[in-house]
């Protein structure tokens, strides 16, 4: 059994077919890709894993727990993790609170503790704030950590946001076109980070791009998606061989 | 000559960041011992300095009042709030500074809840001293220090929440009558509920169950309102919470058995300076350590993306109706306070002009802020009184005062404040 498998998923927007047939098998540790042209269905794929619509068809299992269903909170804190494509960030609050609160379902001072500011409630938010300053300086931001996140650069904001996603401890990352918007220069930085939190955390990484370099970069396994359709996986070799991908994709879009 | 007025001018703005140099390094501590030296020499000297300098009595509210009716006798107002107030306070705190600057730390460094004790207590011996010229006084502070718990309650909601309730007064009316009922049966002799059960000397022991009862109705009471409206991503809280308001009131207007319109009275008079402010301090506690908590902060995560709170682990529906009848509790527990110290209440009180009432203090203190809703709740409060001899005029006033808040400052005057005790009591840099 995988850790994330999914079975025969299929989802309709009204009459629109967004997602047929996917099919998905990520082991422990594995970073895969996902590519496909805009309004592929990338980004549906994983607001269907997350919880946040739900499939008309299909299975989706973590670790052998089906997710169908499910609640988003319920499915992130049993252990997806995520960022999205445009950056959902909370306009009034710190850095720091930011990566706190993805330790939400991890606290367990309660109400007490809330109200009444026990012994428990400061050792966990104690806690909660090392942890948060540990992945804040793994990702090079821990000098914004007091201030207000819309105050900092677009380049930081992402940054952030991925520190978050990863301060729920989460059994697969997903990230949803992290270079969007991204120079070369910050492009590259990104790929670094990428490949130093699955070196040093080690969880499994689940990635949308746009840009061919990356995934072929970082990624074991790629699947190549149009239409809702899966019509290649693979390897980068491969699917940077295959005549549909060429055809579909990299011969008209992407040619970085 | 237009360098002179430069210089003028000069030499006004550097006496100006002086004075504000000079007041950074004033502990808190020494501000209320100043605060203790003005009160205290008024209960002794206000009465005769009054009658001294053409006035009729000692100016009650600062002399606004007396101000708006005569202005002849701004001039002796002013020299009474310098000679009695500014005068005191800004000798004894700069004489005291160096020395409540040491204590201060000496406290903080040994036990800081010591610290934050004798805060109140110095705090509350000035309210009390202050209020002790006149029964007006104290019932004014009294009213302030509720409005200080129903604006900071209702500023969860509408601030820390981002939602948008109007059934605050809905829960205080909740909270008065539950409170009211329980007090009025079990320990008085009325027309309603007969003859006393217990010994009236019981009393005051069970007036925190009285007000938690009182809390309580008014949290069942939201859970009315919280179901539905957070049910689904969607804005009905606005409209079934104003709804609320009307149905709670017309259901007590329609209860007989609690007076129906003609109100409910003859509470006991339990609700006295110390205890108010006792239960104001404790609901200030005990909010602030709920909105500095990651489960509190999840409100501000749910308000500004709830779609990232709930990618992030947030139960944000768990979370909303949870918030929100935590708010109504606290309108509860006010309701009741408010109940015992005006010692009658009807329904008519619970209306649409309260919930305007309160709605100004929230937006003019500032949203998201302790702060803000301590200064909200008192500064309307005192305007409210201050202003009350132009009658009809104070609601052009008022709305007007609002209208201009919001255009230079829409989140309100002290929005998105943290409210750090600590950073309040602690000693203050000297100078190098
Ligand atoms: N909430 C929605 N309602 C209706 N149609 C949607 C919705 N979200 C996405 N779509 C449509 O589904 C298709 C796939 O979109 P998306 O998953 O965002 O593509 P990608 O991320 O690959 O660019 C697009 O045609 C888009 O217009
Ligand atoms: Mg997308």
């Amino acid at each position: 059994m995988s850790l994330l498998q999914i079975e025969k998923m299929t989802h309709y927007f009204g009459g629109l077919r967004a997602v047929h047939n996917y099919e998905l098998a990520i082991e422990p540790g594995q970073v895969r890709g996902l590519i496909g042209p805009n309004g592929a269905g990338k980004t549906t794929i994983f607001n269907l894993i997350t919880g946040i619509y739900q499939p008309t068809e299909g299975k989706i299992l973590l670790d052998g727990t089906e997710l169908n269903g499910r609640s988003p909170h319920v499915i992130a804190s049993l252990g997806i993790g995520r960022t999205f494509q445009n950056m959902l960030l909370w306009r009034h609050m710190t850095v720091l609170e930011h990566v706190k609160m993805a330790r939400y379902s991890k606290l367990t001072y309660g109400l007490a503790g809330a109200f009444f500011g026990t012994a428990r409630r400061h050792q966990q938010e104690a806690e909660s704030e090392q942890i948060a300053f540990r992945l804040l300086k793994m990702l090079g931001v821990e000098q914004f950590a007091d201030q207000i996140v819309l105050n900092l650069s677009y380049g930081a904001q992402r940054r952030v946001e991925m520190a978050r996603a990863l301060a729920m401890e989460p059994k697969v990352l997903f990230l949803d076109e992290p270079t969007a918007g991204m120079n070369p220069e910050e492009l590259l930085q990104m790929m670094d980070i990428i490949r130093q939190i699955h070196g040093e955390l080690g969880m499994a990484i689940f990635l949308i791009e746009h840009r061919m370099r990356v995934v072929m970069e970082l990624c074991q396994k790629i699947q190549t998606l149009v239409f809702g359709e899966v019509i290649a996986e693979g390897t980068p070799e491969e699917i940077q061989n295959n005549p549909k991908v060429i055809d579909a994709y990299l011969g008209k879009e992407i040619v970085e | 000559m237009e360098a002179t007025s430069d210089k003028l001018s000069i030499d006004r703005r550097q006496l100006l960041s002086g004075l504000r140099v000079a007041a950074s390094r004033v502990p808190l501590l020494a501000w209320f011992l100043g605060a203790l030296a003005a009160v205290t020499l008024e209960q002794f000297v206000g009465n005769p300095l009054a009658w001294g300098i053409g006035l009729p009595k000692v100016p009650v509210l600062f002399g606004f009042v007396i101000m708006l009716k005569k202005p002849l006798l701004i001039p002796s107002i002013a020299l009474y709030i310098m000679l009695i107030y500014l005068l005191p306070v800004a000798v004894v705190a700069r004489l005291s500074t160096a020395a409540m600057n040491r204590l201060a730390a000496k406290l903080l460094d040994y036990k800081m809840f010591l610290s934050v004790i004798l805060h109140l207590l110095l705090f509350y011996a000035v309210l009390h001293i202050w209020a002790e010229m006149s029964d007006y006084r104290v019932l004014v502070l009294k009213l302030m220090l509720i409005a200080v718990m129903l604006t900071l309650s209702l500023n969860i909601i509408n601030g820390y929440m981002g939602e948008f309730s109007c059934s605050h007064p809905g829960f205080m009316a909740l909270g008065a009558y539950g409170a009211s009922v329980f007090t009025v049966w079990l320990f008085t002799d009325d027309r309603l509920f007969g003859a006393a059960l217990l010994p009236p000397a019981m009393g005051p022991f069970f007036f925190p169950i009285a007000l938690l009862i009182g809390g309580l109705v008014a949290a069942v009471g939201a859970l009315a309102v919280a179901i539905p409206s957070f049910r689904t991503r969607g804005d009905y809280l606005a409209i079934i919470s104003l709804a609320f308001m009307f149905i709670v009131k017309s259901l007590i207007e329609n209860l007989e058995v609690v007076g129906g319109p003609r109100g409910l009275g003859s509470q006991p008079d339990w609700a006295n300076l110390p205890v108010v402010f006792a239960t104001t301090v404790i609901c200030i506690w005990i909010i602030n350590n709920f909105v500095r908590s990651t489960m509190g902060k999840a409100l501000n995560a749910v308000r500004d993306n709830e779609m990232a709170a709930d990618a992030m682990t947030v139960d944000t529906r768990k979370t909303k109706i949870l918030a929100f009848l935590f708010g109504a509790f606290w309108a509860g527990v006010a309701g009741g306070l408010f109940a015992h110290v005006l010692r009658y209440v009807n329904p008519g009180t619970f209306g649409i002009q309260k919930l305007a009432e309160l709605l100004a203090m929230v937006y003019f203190g500032g949203l998201n802020s302790v702060y803000g809703s301590i200064v909200g709740a008192c500064g309307i409060s005192l305007l409210g009184e201050a202003l009350r001899p132009l009658e009809l005029y104070k609601w052009i006033i008022i709305p007007l005062l609002l209208i201009l808040v919001m255009i230079f400052r829409p989140t309100g005057l002290i929005a998105f404040k943290e409210f750090d005790v600590k950073k309040l009591i602690q000693p203050k840099k000297m100078a190098d």
